[in-house]
């Protein structure tokens, strides 16, 4: 059967990888081909790179790195932040992502899921969602997470879904930095709401919070980035853990 | 020197670099002369099965294909590996190259737990089923990296590896003679991807 997947993630700005809490306050961490080797040689079973750059610049150092990292390791990596086009999700595959994830742009123009399914197939095309509570509804966010869209986060993904989205990543802006453990109830949700693989992202703390994330069997993959990239969770060591309790990990 | 066949379909930068990264010389080429000269061939692929043939029928190289494929190595991975069989039925039925035979079919039909997800897309472990020197590098049980919706049967007599995903063994490697082929990417596999490269180099 497949295994579940552990997914630390990259957020790149200037050509150096950074982790915020709560989208704020943004702390510099370190030089992500550096990073991608060390996470490839400790079990990482794919790799996210967000691009939070907005200058011009900025974007080419991001696409620089992008091809180094993905000329020297060779597990799935998937790129996001600021795809928008058809042409943005040419750049990035040319430069060796396998995956593309969409969220912003997306919601500027949903058609956008739909020609990249077409175009690049749909295992190609990631819908990531950042989703907070708001009035007793789970709410999609834009613009990493500083505005209420006023959609329906769930109708989005199955909607998304439907256009030709491969996967979801979910992003629980209420759970996100406050290492608390993962938003179950929000992927819960979403699990009874489409069929296509869905990665958590936001809330994991310690090795537990997976272990409590892999109960949900509607759920693929756990993302995170500050407990990985400050060594506070060894991946090798979280899959041991996992693989103890009963979860199909690659090790 | 190790031939890509660029026929238009898919993204072959992470195959070429793994190759490269084995210190071994490719080309990705649509010459004919190339394929020739080539020592071994590998035919990638990404899509669906209809389209990928039809565009590789436009380049004009299926004989010169099916000529080497008698001569030297030749790998087909994932959507290549499919192209291998004789037959796919992806969006209506299509002729393959038949240098393998059996067929390729939707896994959805076959999987009688229909809460499991397709494309069949993540880590997998690959049980070896025949020995063979593509696996001198590779551990029984190993993880391989697989995306399809597709999935060859009726070819137990070649299949040499296989991985469970609810009742359906997946067929995950296949040899004829000198062609084999890969439903998982051996070039997204991490270390385990690369060994079974370097094997297939060695052939």
């Amino acid at each position: 059967m497949l295994a579940k997947r552990i997914i630390p993630c990259l957020d790149v700005k200037d050509g150096r990888v950074v982790k915020g809490t709560n989208f704020e306050g943004l702390r510099d961490m370190a030089d992500p081909v550096e990073m991608a080797h060390f996470y490839n040689t400790s079990g990482a079973d794919e790799l996210v790179f967000y691009d939070i750059t907005a200058s011009v610049e900025g974007r080419n150092l991001f696409t620089d790195i992008l091809r180094r990292v993905a000329s020297e390791i060779f597990i799935p990596l998937t790129v996001g932040g600021g795809i928008r086009t058809l042409d943005d999700f040419d750049r990035v595959l040319k430069c060796g992502a396998d995956k593309v994830s969409v969220n912003s742009g997306a919601i500027a123009d949903p058609s956008i899921i739909g020609a990249a399914a077409k175009k690049y197939g749909d295992q190609c095309v990631v819908l990531s969602m950042d989703v907070k509570r708001v009035d007793g509804q789970f709410r999609l966010f834009a613009k990493g997470g500083r505005e209420d869209t006023g959609i329906d986060a769930m109708d989005w993904a199955a909607r998304g879904v439907a256009a030709g989205a491969g996967e979801i990543v979910l992003n629980s802006i209420d759970t996100d930095g406050v290492k608390t453990g993962f938003d179950l109830e929000m992927l819960d949700e979403l699990a009874s709401r489409v069929s296509v693989p869905i990665i958590a992202s936001g809330g994991a703390g310690n090795m537990e919070h997976f272990a409590e994330l892999f109960t949900h069997p509607g759920v693929d993959a756990g993302l995170a980035a500050s407990i990985f990239h400050s060594k506070q969770v060894d991946i090798k060591e979280l899959k041991r853990f996992l693989r103890a309790r009963g979860v199909e990990m690659r090790i | 020197m190790i031939a890509i066949v660029d026929y238009g379909v898919g993204n072959l930068f992470s195959l070429s670099s793994s190759l490269k990264a084995l210190g071994l010389e490719t080309e990705v080429t649509r010459g004919a002369e190339k394929l020739r000269a080539a020592d071994r061939i590998i035919l990638p692929g990404v899509g669906a099965f209809g389209d990928a043939k039809a565009k590789l029928d436009d380049t004009g190289l299926v004989p010169v294909l099916l000529e080497e494929a008698e001569r030297k190595p030749f790998l087909g991975i994932c959507l290549g590996m499919q192209l291998l069989f004789d037959r796919g039925f992806e969006y209506g039925e299509h002729a393959g190259l038949g240098l393998v035979p059996g067929q390729v079919v939707d896994l959805r039909g076959d999987l009688e737990d229909q809460t499991l997800k397709v494309p069949h897309m993540g880590w997998n472990s690959l049980q070896i089923v025949k020995d063979d020197p593509l696996f001198k590098y590779f551990k029984d049980g190993e993880y391989v990296y697989y995306v399809h919706s597709f999935y060859a049967k009726d070819c137990a007599a070649s299949t040499l590896g296989a991985s469970r995903y609810g009742n359906v063994a997946v067929t995950g490697a296949v040899r004829n003679g000198n062609v084999w082929g890969t439903q998982f990417h051996p070039e997204k596999s991490g270390d385990a991807g690369l060994r079974l490269l370097r094997a297939f180099a060695e052939l």
